[in-house]
């Protein structure tokens, strides 16, 4: 039996395609999200990865800030409940995470059986998530693929001190000005997104293991400062992008499994 | 007169709301006294002086509901009001200013006569009180000093332990013998203690009923739709002293008693899981919390805000009344909140909470972490919080609220289901 998972975010679109509830046949990512053709072609490219057609879903689930306007849909859940599931299938350790995306920022704890124990995200305000570094990138002209390697040669970190990510550009931009290094600079704004995710992460309750997920997962700079701000390891979810679709096709399977029973 | 014996609940609701206002409009006409009046603040002075009052809570909160708040928003922005002040007081302060534009030169400006308000006549006097915030200590003073006109100010301290001791209720006491004092100066005549005796017997009545109505939501499934409080709540507000909230209530709980008996629910068979909402509701996105949790079959049918006007006291007692309008929740320390709010969730029978972190009442809010924080080490009921604001729409984002509500139905779910053991 397959079904799918999809999430379609802010600022990517993201589709799993599950087999039994097991195995992961497609998991693909599409760098931007909702209202975006993102969300068609991702699905699309999703069911030729895994040479299957739409009607072969025996379910699918959506979720991410743009569940609500995906058609092939039969229902959506919200992302903080899908995260736990895919977080939790991945690493069955988890007790908390930490899920960074374009506009969101979560902590999550879990139970013991991978339920939703309590969680806190940010509110209309886009400090510390994926815009804000997409922000710092443009002006550093720094690949965001490429500041996590900057990060690792910093020497003394920059603060960067601003909350509002307006303001924290200027910030940024004139600590340029001022000779200050990339490297040092990348370092702050990673120190800077990293307090705003361990806020969250405190209110919640900081125990191991702890996993990371989301795009912004894949900036090891990021996790590196995160890791320091609770000093303790921080575990990167495999596929960080794709952890909230894995938990809505896990979601799906477990529905349709429900029912036939 | 309308013959109003053969009304619903809900027309009753609606027209005497008219009715106050209409009363206020005609006062005015006939140069009798206009006054505002903060919602907390004792009703029973004035009406005793047969004074015609306006609520610019209310108001503002109709003017919110109707979607016409972000131009008066902006007109209190051109005159300096900064953002972080409570949206009622900006709302009311940029619809004075517009009324105030009109007094003075005869032109009606256009954002006045395009507000989806009742039109309300300028006051001749304010009263304010302190005991749900210090916002409207200002606000009100401003309101004087902007149109010239005298502020009486009832003082009640804020209670950092509980029980009130008494010399807080004599120090009340003291300052209703003073504002009546202030009145009878600003009405120019005598006040009549015997009329006032009978305004408060008034009050209570009202006050009986609307606990009655209050009380019915901890049927399970419940008669009552919590939302409908918001919206109930003007008269408690505004007509507390007067016999029209103490009839229109008493016809809503007879109305919901009828039902429940008749099994007729609120959400008819789809009450799944019941929410406790602390705080006050998002006036311009009313429509859009309700809605989106009654698809989810959440039902409210728990909130502290209707209680701050269960004003219950003993008539004739002075100090009982300071007591009654002093232990107000918001009022009162950490501890107390805790236990009201505690109180409200196991008598909604509720499944979990929704805190509004409302950007206008800091008092409303800034407790709430910890309040949430407590109360789930208590009950262990799952809660979200979200970020709002009564009157200013642009503080409120749907699409985060309904993340927000839908992954509170998961875990409630997840609770009731009992998957979790923790
Ligand atoms: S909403 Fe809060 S801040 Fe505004 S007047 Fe009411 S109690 Fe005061």
């Amino acid at each position: 039996m397959f079904t799918m998972g999809i999430d379609i975010g802010s600022s990517s679109s993201k589709v799993v395609i599950l087999e039994d509830g097991a195995n992961i046949i497609a998991g693909e990512v599409i760098q931007i999200g909702t209202g975006s053709s993102g969300p068609k072609r991702v699905l699309d490219e999703a069911l030729s990865k895994a040479g299957l057609k739409l009607e072969d879903m025996a379910k699918i689930i959506a979720t991410g800030y743009g569940r609500s306007s995906v058609e092939e849909a039969h229902k959506q859940i919200s992302e903080i409940s899908c995260q736990a599931k895919g977080v939790f299938f991945l690493v069955p350790s988890a007790k908390l995470i930490i899920d960074i995306g374009g506009q969101d920022v979560k902590a999550i704890r879990l139970d013991s059986k991978g339920g939703v124990k309590q969680f806190f995200m940010n509110d209309k305000c886009a400090a510390g998530t994926g815009r804000f570094l997409d922000v710092m990138s443009r002006v550093l002209e720094v690949n965001l693929d490429d500041m996590a390697e900057y990060d690792a040669r910093a020497t003394e970190p920059a603060t960067v001190s601003s909350t509002c990510t307006v303001f924290a550009e200027s910030e940024v931009i004139s600590q340029l000005s001022n000779g200050v290094a990339k490297e040092n600079i990348i370092a702050g704004v990673h120190q800077s997104v990293a307090s705003k995710a361990c806020g969250l992460a405190y209110r919640c309750g900081v125990e191991e293991d702890i996993v990371m997920c989301g795009g912004v997962a894949k900036d090891l700079g990021v996790v590196r400062a995160i890791s320091k701000e609770l000093k303790k390891p921080v575990i990167v979810a495999p596929n960080p992008q794709i952890t909230a679709a894995l938990g809505a096709a896990i979601f799906a399977f477990e529905e349709v499994r429900g029912a036939n029973k | 007169m309308t013959d109003t014996t053969a009304m619903s609940a809900k027309e009753l609701l609606g027209f005497y709301q008219e009715e106050l206002y209409e009363e206020a409009r005609q006062a005015k006409k006939e140069g009798k006294l206009v006054c505002w009046s903060a919602s907390v603040a004792p009703s029973e002075f004035c009406v005793a002086m047969d004074v015609a009052m306006i609520y610019p809570e209310t108001h503002a909160a109709g003017i919110g509901a109707r979607k016409g708040a972000l131009d008066v928003l902006e007109v209190a922005d051109e005159k300096g009001y900064n953002v972080d002040t409570c949206s009622y007081a900006r709302v009311n302060l940029g619809y004075m200013e517009l009324l105030k534009q009109e007094a003075l030169t005869g032109i009606t400006p256009e954002k006045l006569e395009k507000s989806p308000a009742a039109r309300i006549p300028l006051p001749d006097f304010v009263i304010t009180c302190n005991n749900i915030c210090n916002t409207l200590l200002k606000w009100y003073e401003n309101l004087a000093v902007e149109l010239n006109i005298p502020c009486i100010i009832i003082d009640v301290p804020f209670n950092h332990t509980m029980p009130i001791p008494q010399y807080a209720k004599d120090y009340i006491a003291e300052q209703f013998k003073e504002a009546i004092t202030q009145l009878e100066e600003i009405c120019g005549k005598k006040f009549d203690y015997d009329k006032f005796l009978k305004v408060q017997e008034q009050t209570q009545r009202s006050v009986a009923q609307w606990n009655r109505i209050a009380a019915l939501s901890s049927h399970k499934p419940s008669p009552l739709n919590g939302f409908d409080l918001f919206n109930y709540m003007a008269l408690i507000v505004c007509a507390r002293s007067k016999d029209y909230a103490e009839i229109t209530f008493k016809k809503f709980a007879d109305e919901l008693e009828e039902n429940l008996n008749k099994g007729i629910f609120a959400f008819k068979g789809n009450e799944q899981k019941r929410v406790t909402w602390e705080g006050i509701a998002v006036w311009p996105h009313l429509g859009h919390t309700f809605k989106g949790l009654k698809n989810l079959g959440n039902i409210m049918t728990g909130s502290a805000y209707p209680g701050l006007w269960n004003v219950s006291y003993t008539p004739g007692d002075m100090s009982s009344m300071a007591e009654a309008y002093t232990r107000i929740y918001i009022n009162t320390c950490l501890d107390n909140k805790v236990k009201v709010l505690s109180d409200v969730i196991s008598g909604g029978k509720c499944d979990g909470v929704i805190y509004h972190q409302n950007r206008s009442c800091k008092l409303m809010s800034f407790l709430n972490v910890e309040t949430a924080d407590i109360l789930q080490k208590e009950n262990g009921l799952p809660y979200v919080s979200f970020d709002g604001d009564q009157t200013d729409p642009r503080n409120f984002s749907p699409a985060q609220f309904d993340t927000r509500i839908q992954a509170l139905d998961e875990m409630m779910k997840q609770n009731k289901e009992g998957v979790s053991n923790e």
